[in-house]
């Protein structure tokens, strides 16, 4: 099977395979670029990459098909998936263009340069196919090997001193040195009692509203949304969610159905703050 | 089927991500593109080596891999500590490179 | 015995350094010092000159080359001095009557602060002076040239507290800059023509060289000459000058600067001889500026500014004389000599006069001042002799012979310069008759003077105070200033009998200048005879106007000539005209050509940079991602550019 796999024909099966998870691959592609929320986009290409690890495999790089599916959607997503958990899983983007022609341009820009590799590709003489059956006699692995620890050992090497300072930049860049010690229960209580504000715990949330969830701030009692009711992650992630329109506009229809029910005119609004304003 | 077309599903493929990187706004998403675009770039070097019968060209997607693998730490790190003193993953709100 | 020549250039130097360099310690001697270092250049000269008498004609050259200056390549200049009949006579002239001033200002300038730097700058004048009369190249002469303009500029504006003292220095020295540039031109001809600036190798050159670069040489020449010795059109600086003390005057009219300009005429006399072109210009600037002078004397009421109109006018006789030719040389140079005794002893006189009158220098304001300064009065009489040509003083001889040597011109030119000197003669006695009777004849007008405020003449004790203001107490001036005036008055009487009997002069000068004797259409009696005739309607209707009538305290209006002549004959005007307000408008036209033209270019050059910049500055926007399109839409056209060369 390998030494068709790799020879120059390709058979009716990877035909279909090729047309089959082609058009999976576009599709994941696209949807990588156009989906709204990170995650989505993350699986999508996930998908994507599982796939390029079939044609891999179906291009006799057995290796570097393995390598694809445990190194690619293996690690590398999940880091991805765990940044994205960290920038708030739920957060979906806006997908309307602020950069005035940014969109137009990078369309034309990318149709062009599409065409441009898809002609360049169709213009070039590629008609020889040689296959892997030779190169992959003695296993693709054992091939890769040889040619890695002997052609390509300067290169080798220079990777691992890449992927090392990338480790360590990575450390610097996320690691913040704490300069202080660390406060404990006692001293942040202590200090909220000297500065004289928040000395009971923080209001929860949901208080006044009909949600009990914890990204709904709770009302205060004039009906304006607290935010300090929200945890702070989801403050500074922007997850607020804020109903108290909607505990209006809920008590609207109720006193219009209530209304309809009794088959009333609406109070005129304007006779309503006379009448306040008299009784004042 | 001439094994070709898997060169112009590559290009394709890189088209997709670069139009990708240059329309989305959340750095995360604009790093996944990039991953894309070198994703199909790998294809492309492994049809390229299809072609030629021998495995140099597994050889340097190999080492495309090693290096995104380094790339994407990095990147994802920048983007944890960027996100950290800006509170957005936004590639817009990092817009102080002008006067 | 060469070896002292560069002493005397030495002396008078170190005396400038001491004095200028000394500060105030010697402020109680620094008079002395001046005078004695000019003193000890005088007996220099003396002792060279006897020494020059004991040799044969051709053995009266000495050389003293000291070293080399600017050593590059064909351009030697050397520091060397020469010596010759020519240069010693401005040597004992320059030092004679110089050592004379000298000792003349340590009266006049006795109460004067700052006098040890007046006597350093004296000393400077000096030493200048002699370097340009000593010089063996026109560079060497060029550096003593600018040293002159420097200590007349300085000397000038002495008095630096009073702004048109301050003023009259900078005309000086401007107008002087134009007359130094053509001096440096004419240097720089001579070195593109003749490779050298040395006077032997010029002059012996000089045959093979083409007229019209001789030409040019020679009115560049002309040109620093106009500007030295305050020929027209430069002499506009002269009369400005007599804001300078009178020493200064007598200085700068008797002995030095003004006769730099004859000097060097004279001297390049072997250029002029072969540029007849330039020849003429010499005597039309010499014929002109002779009876300019001559009218600005007759009509200005300063002493100071008549005898400056006289000066001017009598330089233009030797101008005159130098542009003859061979036959004017000597007598140019003569007369030089005699004016410097007649014309320093008459400013040593005015300023003598003015010692006594508490520095007035109106003529109307004096009057009958015979009486009570008798020794200035017979010094100034002796001078003014002299100078208008009275038979057997020394005026009569040199102005004569130039006036006879203009004749010998020939043809109408000749006749034509040969009526401009004799008119010339006659003005001369009418001008400084009219200073005579004005100054020490007539009624004492200085009497009973309007006092210029009222209010001190009413208090009795406040007009003591104001000393300067009360009614002037003519008085002698003490003997070291008579003195002077004595030894130049014998000087005016005897000095132009001494040369010309016996054409001594002639003799001793004859070996540098070379001399020719003209065929002059009149023979000598007549022209002697003639200047007689002038010399005495001049008088005549000097004395008429003057001596008869009572001089009037207010100058009267006068007739559009008087009114011109004082005001210079309108030169500051057509000075202010022509060059300055031409200046101005020049300089107008070209800052109006550089805001328009040259900004135009620059400031439309950035304009438009700027507002391509403004425009380019938005696609810098700070997103990253309009950044990315940019470099997708880069790689895109490299990709077309690539497959476009595959396609070819």
């Amino acid at each position: 099977m390998s030494a068709q796999l790799a020879a120059y024909s390709t058979s009716t099966g990877e035909a279909f395979q090729f047309w089959v998870l082609g058009t999976v691959a576009v599709i994941g592609a696209l949807a990588t670029v156009f989906m709204k929320r990170a995650v989505h986009s993350a699986l999508s290409l996930a998908g994507t990459m599982i796939i390029l690890a079939i044609f891999y495999l179906a291009n006799g790089a057995y290796f570097l098909g393995i390598v694809q599916i445990v190194v690619y959607t293996g690690a590398i997503m999940m880091l991805f998936l765990f940044v994205v958990m960290l920038v708030g899983v739920t957060a979906a983007d806006s997908l309307k263009e602020t950069i005035k022609g940014q969109r137009w341009l990078a369309l034309l820009c990318g149709l062009g340069f599409g065409v441009l590799l898809l002609a360049g590709i169709g213009n070039a003489s590629l008609k020889d196919f040689n296959g892997l059956g030779e190169a992959n006699a003695n296993g693709n692995v054992e091939g890769l090997a040889a040619l890695i620890f002997t052609k390509y050992v300067f290169a080798f090497e220079i990777t691992g001193a890449l992927l090392i300072t990338a480790a360590v930049g990575a450390m610097v860049l996320t690691h913040r040195e704490r300069t202080e010690r660390a406060k404990t229960q006692r001293e942040l209580s202590e200090q909220r009692v000297r500065e004289g504000k928040h000395m009971p715990p923080l209001p929860a949330p949901g208080v006044y509203a009909r949600h009990n969830a914890v990204d709904i701030a709770g009302l205060l009692p004039d009906g304006t949304p607290s935010e300090l009711t929200v945890s702070k992650t989801l403050r500074e992630r922007g997850q607020i969610r804020d109903v108290s329109a909607e505990a209006l506009n809920d008590l609207r229809a109720l006193e219009q159905r209530a209304e309809e029910r009794l088959e009333r005119t609406p109070i005129d609004p304007a006779n309503l703050k006379r009448a306040e304003e008299a009784s004042k | 089927m001439n094994p070709v077309n898997y060169l112009y599903l590559a290009a394709l493929l890189f088209t997709i991500g670069a139009t990708g990187v240059l329309i989305r706004r959340n750095a995360i998403v604009v790093f996944m593109c990039i991953e894309l675009m070198l994703n199909a770039c790998n294809l492309a070097f492994v049809t390229f080596s299809r072609m030629h019968g021998n495995l140099d060209g597994q050889i340097i997607a190999f080492f495309t891999m090693v290096v995104a693998a380094a790339e994407v730490v990095v990147g994802l790190a920048i983007i944890v500590s960027l996100f950290r003193s800006r509170h957005s993953a936004s590639v817009d709100d990092a817009s102080l490179m002008k006067l | 015995m060469e070896n002292l020549i560069a002493l005397l250039v030495a002396a008078p130097l170190l005396g400038a350094a001491v004095l200028l360099c000394g500060g105030r310690r010697l402020d109680a001697v620094g008079q002395w010092i001046g005078t004695v270092l000019a003193g000890a250049s005088f007996v220099i000269g003396v002792v060279l000159f006897a020494d020059m008498l004991g040799k044969d004609a051709e053995h009266r050259i000495l050389i003293q080359h000291l070293w080399t200056w600017i050593p590059v390549e064909s351009f030697q200049a050397d520091v060397t001095f020469r010596l010759d009949q020519l240069s010693m006579t401005f040597v004992l002239l320059i030092t004679g009557v110089g050592s004379l001033i000298h000792l003349y200002s340590v009266g006049y300038m006795e109460h004067d602060e700052r006098r040890r730097r007046f006597f350093g700058y004296l000393n400077l004048f000096l030493a200048a002076m002699l370097l340009l009369v000593l010089a063996d190249n026109y560079l060497l002469l060029y550096v003593g040239w600018e040293g002159v303009g420097l200590a007349s500029y300085l000397l000038i504006g002495f008095w630096q507290h009073k702004p048109s003292a301050a003023t009259a220095a900078k005309k000086a020295f401007l107008v002087n800059r134009v007359g130094d540039m053509g001096l440096s031109i004419a240097i720089m001809l001579m070195f593109t023509t003749f490779g050298t600036f040395a006077f032997g190798p010029v002059f012996s050159h000089v045959g093979e060289t083409g007229e019209g670069k001789l030409t040019a040489i020679g009115l560049m020449l002309l040109l620093a000459a106009c500007g030295k010795s305050a020929q027209v059109p430069l002499q506009s600086w002269l009369g400005d000058a007599m804001e300078g003390p009178t020493p200064v005057s007598a200085l700068i009219h008797a002995a030095t600067m003004v006769t730099a300009g004859v000097y060097l005429i004279v001297r390049s006399g072997a250029i002029f001889n072969a540029a007849p072109d330039a020849q003429l210009a010499v005597t039309v600037v010499g014929a002109v500026t002779l009876l300019f002078g001559a009218i600005v004397g007759c009509a200005k009421d300063d002493i100071k500014k008549a005898l400056a109109g006289s000066t001017m006018s009598q330089i233009g006789y030797m101008v005159l004389a130098a542009g003859l030719g061979p036959i004017g040389y000597v007598f140019a140079i003569m007369h030089l000599v005699t004016h410097g005794f007649f014309k320093a002893g008459l400013f040593l006189g005015a300023g003598s006069v003015m010692h006594g009158m508490n520095d007035e220098v109106d003529m109307r304001k004096y009057g009958g001042l015979r009486k009570y300064m008798p020794v200035t009065f017979i010094t100034f009489g002796l001078g003014y002799l002299a100078i208008i040509g009275f038979p057997g003083l020394s005026g009569f001889f040199s102005k004569d012979k130039i006036i006879e040597a203009a004749f010998a011109k020939g043809g109408t030119e000749g006749w034509i310069l040969g009526g401009a000197a004799l008119l010339g003669a006659a003005i001369t006695a009418f001008y400084m008759t009219r200073v005579m009777l004005m100054t020490f004849f007539g009624e004492e007008r200085w009497r009973n003077q309007p006092t210029r405020s009222p209010e001190a003449a009413s208090a009795e004790p406040a007009a003591e105070h104001h000393g300067e203001h009360a009614e002037p107490h003519p008085h002698e001036s003490p003997k070291v200033m008579t003195i002077p005036m004595i030894v130049l008055a014998v000087g005016s009487v005897f000095g132009g009998a001494f040369f010309s009997i016996g054409d001594r002069f002639l003799h001793w000068l004859e070996p540098i200048t070379g001399h020719s004797e003209g065929n002059s259409p009149l023979s000598a009696a007549t022209v002697t005879g003639g200047t007689m005739v002038c010399l005495l309607i001049g008088v005549g209707i000097a004395y008429a106007m003057y001596g008869r009538r009572p001089v009037p305290s207010v100058a009267p209006r006068g007739s559009l000539l008087t009114r011109a002549a004082r005001r210079d004959l309108l030169q500051d005007d057509f000075n202010h005209v022509v060059l300055v307000r031409g200046g101005e408008h020049l300089t107008r036209s070209l800052v109006y050509v550089d805001h328009t033209l040259v900004d135009g270019v620059v400031n439309g050059t950035a304009a438009s940079v700027g507002g391509l910049s403004g425009r380019m500055r938005k696609l810098q926007n700070g997103f990253a991602r309009s950044y990315a399109v940019s470099m997708f839409g880069g790689a895109a056209i490299l990709v077309a550019a690539t497959l476009l060369m595959r396609a070819v």
